[in-house]
């Protein structure tokens, strides 16, 4: 099992290492009191890459080789925006080409080194080839006309969120929008497609709940061992899909509820997945005050409710897209909450070991392979 | 030359030390200093080079008017304060 996690938080990165008696604990702390979105150490070169959003001076990367220095890398950023052109979103609001959120960052395959693929607010996918030394828009899915139907989905623009790359065929890409739907390029980024059935958006008017655009993913995960399994925890339910993101079935009578943001899929057996519930929509608060992680290990036939070293009154934790993890293993599992609360599980969610309930707000948990 | 002078709080990021710079307009100016520094440009400027919505100019104590163009002018003897916004936070 792993024996590092990476945890990005409100205010600052830090790294936990577990002992020979299994105890986890804090040995270094980085970026402190800067606001870490996303972290990433990229298991082809072990670089390490930490997206900073500085809020009055904007959204920044850095990076480091190994446990080298941290260096301020390029970001992101948009290109000029044409003259006189005014960009919306489905509900009319202006979109500026600005970088607002460094929101999704991973790896491209195993035979492009060095490639990154980055997602961003206000609904960007960005591709560096040479480890964020510099960043390219990539405009085929950026023009499509169907971005005009996009919209912001707890965040005032529409974001990109989940990069999936096919460990079968680096060139086959799936990206997760909220609110914008799940789209594939299998050419490398050249063409984009939005087009799957079974998906349901409840908060959209009867002409519009199936439309594959309209989504609101909240995450996107793929099985690595067999990557024609995906899992989405959508926005009014949990649904899965057994041939690629082509049909999706909606999971039916999840207790104690279907809504939450994150998802994390057994590495080889992919009928095996966590997600974390809370109560929609807008209270977003653990039902009953007991927080809990429920896990599928029949493909989202049937839910357990996993509560041993869980707090079970009065908690208020809520768990983002990024903030559940299963490591390589498919054993250990971590968690982490926007009230600073940190889990860990050494045995598939069966039993849960606090490591902290007093860190920041965590956006961001990572196992170091 | 215009005077720049920077918030303090950048210098943790990255150093900007108060400069002299030619220039008419505080873009022009704001130009010929992040040449010099190019790293300090996107703390400023977004991606379309207007000044970031939490950031604020002050040109001989007047707030920036055009915070898109930066086309705001200035003099020889003008003092340049790039700050923070309070709505920032």
């Amino acid at each position: 099992m792993s024996n590092r996690l990476l945890v990005a938080t409100r205010k600052g990165l830090f790294t936990l290492d577990r002992d020979n008696s299994n105890l986890w604990s804090i040995s270094k702390t980085d970026f402190a009191g800067d606001n870490v979105s996303m972290v990433l150490t990229d298991a082809r070169d072990n670089r390490t890459y930490a997206a900073l959003d500085h809020g009055h001076f904007g959204v920044k990367l850095h990076r480091r080789q190994g446990t080298g220095a941290w260096e301020e890398c390029a970001a992101p950023a948009y290109p000029p925006q044409p003259e006189g052109q005014t960009d919306t979103d489905a509900m009319g609001r202006t979109i500026a080409w600005n970088t607002v959120k460094l929101w999704a960052l991973e790896p491209g395959g195993a035979d492009q080194p060095g490639l990154l693929w980055c997602g961003t607010l206000p609904g960007g996918l960005f591709r560096s080839r040479d480890n964020g030394t510099s960043w390219e828009l990539i405009r085929p899915l950026w023009d499509t006309p169907k971005r005009k139907e996009w919209m912001g989905g707890g965040y005032d623009v529409p974001g990109i969120h989940s990069i999936c790359v096919d460990p079968r065929d680096s060139r086959v890409v799936r990206a997760a929008v909220s609110v914008g739907g799940i789209w594939t390029t299998r050419d490398g980024g050249e063409t984009w497609s939005c087009n799957y059935e079974g998906m349901r958006a409840a908060y959209m008017p009867p002409e519009k709940m199936y439309d594959p655009n309209s989504q609101d993913a909240h995450r996107l995960v793929q099985c690595a061992g067999a990557p024609d399994a995906l899992w989405v925890q959508h926005h009014n339910g949990i649904f899965h899909s057994t041939d690629g993101g082509s049909r999706w079935r909606e999971c039916k009578d999840v207790k104690p509820s279907d809504f939450g943001f994150a998802v994390a899929v057994h590495p080889r057996n992919a009928k095996t997945a966590w997600f974390v519930p809370a109560i929609k929509d807008e209270h977003r608060i653990p039902v009953g005050g007991k927080f809990v992680v429920t896990r599928t290990r029949d493909g989202g036939e049937t839910f357990e409710t996993l509560s041993r070293g869980l707090p079970q009154q009065h908690a208020y934790d809520l768990v983002y897209r990024h903030c559940l993890e299963v490591d390589g293993t498919g054993e250990q599992l971590a968690v982490g909450s926007t009230t600073g609360s940190l889990w860990v599980s050494p045995d598939q969610g069966d039993s849960w070991t606090a490591i902290s309930y007093h860190l920041p707000p965590i956006h961001c948990v990572r196992f170091v392979a | 030359m215009a005077r720049v002078v920077f918030t303090p709080n950048l210098q943790r990021h990255v150093a900007c030390p108060a400069t002299d710079a030619p220039g008419r307009t505080v873009r022009e100016v704001l130009d010929a200093v992040f040449a010099g520094n190019p790293q300090a440009r996107g703390y400023v400027l977004d991606d379309q080079a207007a000044l970031r919505r939490h950031m604020a100019i002050f040109v001989d104590g007047a707030p920036l008017r055009d915070r898109a163009r930066l086309s705001d002018t200035v003099t020889d003897d003008s003092q340049i304060y790039v700050m923070q916004a309070l709505s920032g936070g």
